[in-house]
């Protein structure tokens, strides 16, 4: 008989793992709740009623727009750059042992292991020394630069798994390096790749730090976010944006979880 | 022989070389497996290095110019003076009360960490392990900001907190504590126990995950042979499980510990005006337009990760990352 299964926790941890989970959660329900609050001026709980008059007031506000869309082609042209450096990486790092791999495994990682402010004013005062002016150009170029590692971690992961002999094997039958890469390689890594994709989106999308120092007068959804927990205009507004972009992030994340859910790890850490 | 003479060109390859640019370019890579490594690899290293290292050399080489005081004018001349001033009583406040206050999120963060981590490495199994798994991605992925404004919707005066602690009849406990220096303030949301709290939320995590694959290590018999030689859940947990963990715990820390280091948002919105170096690092950069004593402030995180990132490398928390 084996001791080691079908044992159940002792009730002080299942309580404590519970709570903590509660925790973890609770606060971001919260938004959806205030999302229906009719109460303008506050934060007072419970909401005195529910209305969805809000999510008109909303679609109506042309800024709220205008963050979003600005945020959703800086993320759409980051995520693409970020998959084609972080595929090459990860494809030279996981095939070959060469002199200086780990420096470049460090490399890709540093951008998000290091404090995202020095990040950002990194960026900042060498767009400032050579005087490169603020635009939608220098915002993808700090997304861009972390979000490789999200690509990179997923890719490296999936070729590790990919056996190298299918490459010999389809060299063997006679196809170039080219038709390999497009017959064997890719839909290999594909689903790995869209998932990397879809966590370099997210992380873009909801990427404040870095951004505040690049983007200059422009307003991503994030900075807008900022700008009116700093200086609130009309809160119920806000409710609302907050409970979309929870939603626009949450889906792909738990699409990108469906498709490596079976042995890769998913996620690149970090903000 | 005879064939090898017959023939002046070399053997042929089994298969003939395929044609045009696209052949030539596939067969060089298959002869020197070098230059695609060098093709695949310049891109990215070309990016990270220009972009990344090339504006954190910019930003140190910062550090070492000078403000002129009258003019407002950055001095392009090395100096040490502006590290001089990060010695200044104010800014020495800043860096130590930003040390502090990543040294506590880090322990509170293992001490709310442990019990989930545990759960999940060493009871939950199938549809439940997926499920605390999800439990811990999901937040750590939805967004930072909507987290924040979910705190401050909750610790704000006429908020959800005030409300629950009037229901329990423990509103003289909040004021009580709110009356206390330094923690205090005029409500959770504007005092250090506010940033205090959402730190640990917005960091909790970041620490979950690792000491989860540490503890996923650990065998359960492990535990069980410590019970079955007579030791309590207190001392199996002080001498089998806490050791075992160790690694992972300090793997997480180097996340809360820098990422409370560098944030500027949390305090921003959350807390007193008592600043927190990215804060002053904000504020030198921005308002002050004090660049060189900006780029200095954030030397500092810089260092001291250098340091802890050392000494976790030396407990061997890499390998539980």
């Amino acid at each position: 008989m084996r001791s080691d299964r079908g044992q159940s926790a002792p009730v002080g941890l299942k309580i404590a793992a519970a709570c903590g989970l509660l925790f973890l959660h609770l606060p971001i329900l919260l938004i959806f709740v205030y999302a229906f609050t009719t109460e303008e001026k506050s934060f007072v709980w419970p909401p005195p009623g529910l209305t969805t008059q809000w999510f008109a007031v909303t679609w109506n506000r042309p800024d709220v727009w205008e963050a979003l869309s600005l945020s959703v082609r800086v993320a759409a042209i980051s995520t693409t750059i970020a998959l084609v450096l972080g595929t090459l990486c990860a494809a030279a790092v996981s095939r070959t042992k060469f002199f200086g791999r780990e420096t470049i495994s460090l490399l890709v990682i540093l951008p998000i292991a290091l404090p995202g402010i020095i990040t950002g004013i990194a960026l900042r005062s060498a767009f400032a020394l050579a005087d490169i002016p603020f635009s939608f150009w220098t915002i993808v170029l700090g997304h861009a630069t972390f979000c490789v590692v999200v690509v990179y971690n997923n890719a490296v992961a999936r070729f590790r798994r990919t056996s190298g002999s299918m490459i010999e094997a389809s060299m063997d039958l006679g196809a170039d390096g080219f038709q390999t890469f497009r017959h064997v390689v890719l839909p290999n890594i594909a689903t790995a790749l869209l998932a990397g994709g879809m966590l370099a989106f997210a992380l873009s999308f909801d990427e404040v730090i870095v951004t505040t120092f690049t983007a200059g007068q422009q307003q991503t959804v994030p900075i807008w976010m900022l700008e009116e927990l700093i200086r609130p205009r009309q809160r119920p507004v806000t409710n609302v944006v907050a409970m979309v972009v929870v939603l626009v992030t949450l889906l792909p994340i738990l699409f990108a979880y469906y498709l490596t859910r079976d042995g890769d790890q998913i996620a690149g850490s970090g903000k | 022989m005879t064939i090898a003479a017959l023939n002046p060109n070399p053997l042929p390859a089994i298969l003939p070389g395929s044609g045009g640019m696209r052949g030539a370019l596939s067969d060089l890579f298959w002869r020197r497996p070098q230059v695609l490594l060098l093709l695949m690899l310049l891109p990215p290293v070309l990016w990270l290095g220009i972009v990344y290292i090339g504006s954190l050399f910019a930003l140190l080489a910062q550090s070492f110019f000078s403000i002129d005081e009258f003019s407002g004018l950055i001095n392009r001349e090395f100096t040490l003076k502006t590290y001089g001033d990060l010695l200044q009583a104010a800014n020495l406040d800043i860096i130590l009360r930003t040390v502090t206050m990543a040294a506590l999120v880090t322990l509170a963060s293992a001490i709310v960490a442990f019990p989930i981590a545990y759960y999940a490495a060493r009871y939950a199994r199938g549809r439940w392990k997926a499920l605390f798994y999800l439990g811990v991605m999901l937040p750590l992925w939805s967004s930072y900001l909507v987290k924040i404004y979910a705190w401050k919707l909750i610790l704000a005066k006429e908020g959800i907190l005030t409300w629950l602690l009037a229901k329990l009849h423990l509103l003289w406990l909040l004021d009580a504590w709110l009356s206390l220096p330094v923690v205090g303030g005029n409500s959770l949301s504007v005092s250090f126990t506010g940033t205090f709290i959402v730190f640990v939320y917005v960091w909790l995590p970041f620490m979950i995950l690792p000491v989860q694959a540490a503890l996923e290590r650990v065998p359960g018999n492990l535990v069980e042979a410590s019970s079955d030689l007579g030791a309590s859940p207190g001392q199996t947990f002080r001498n089998v499980l806490f050791p075992l963990a160790l690694p992972g715990i300090v793997a997480g820390s180097i996340f809360t510990f820098s990422l409370t280091l560098g944030d500027y948002i949390i305090p921003q919105i959350i807390g007193t005006s008592r600043l927190f170096i990215g804060q002053a690092v904000y504020s030198q950069q921005g308002t002050a337009g004090n660049i060189p004593l900006a780029a200095a402030f954030t030397v500092v995180p810089i260092v001291i990760m250098g340091f802890y990132l050392w000494g976790a490398k030396r407990m061997g928390a890499f390998d539980a990352l």
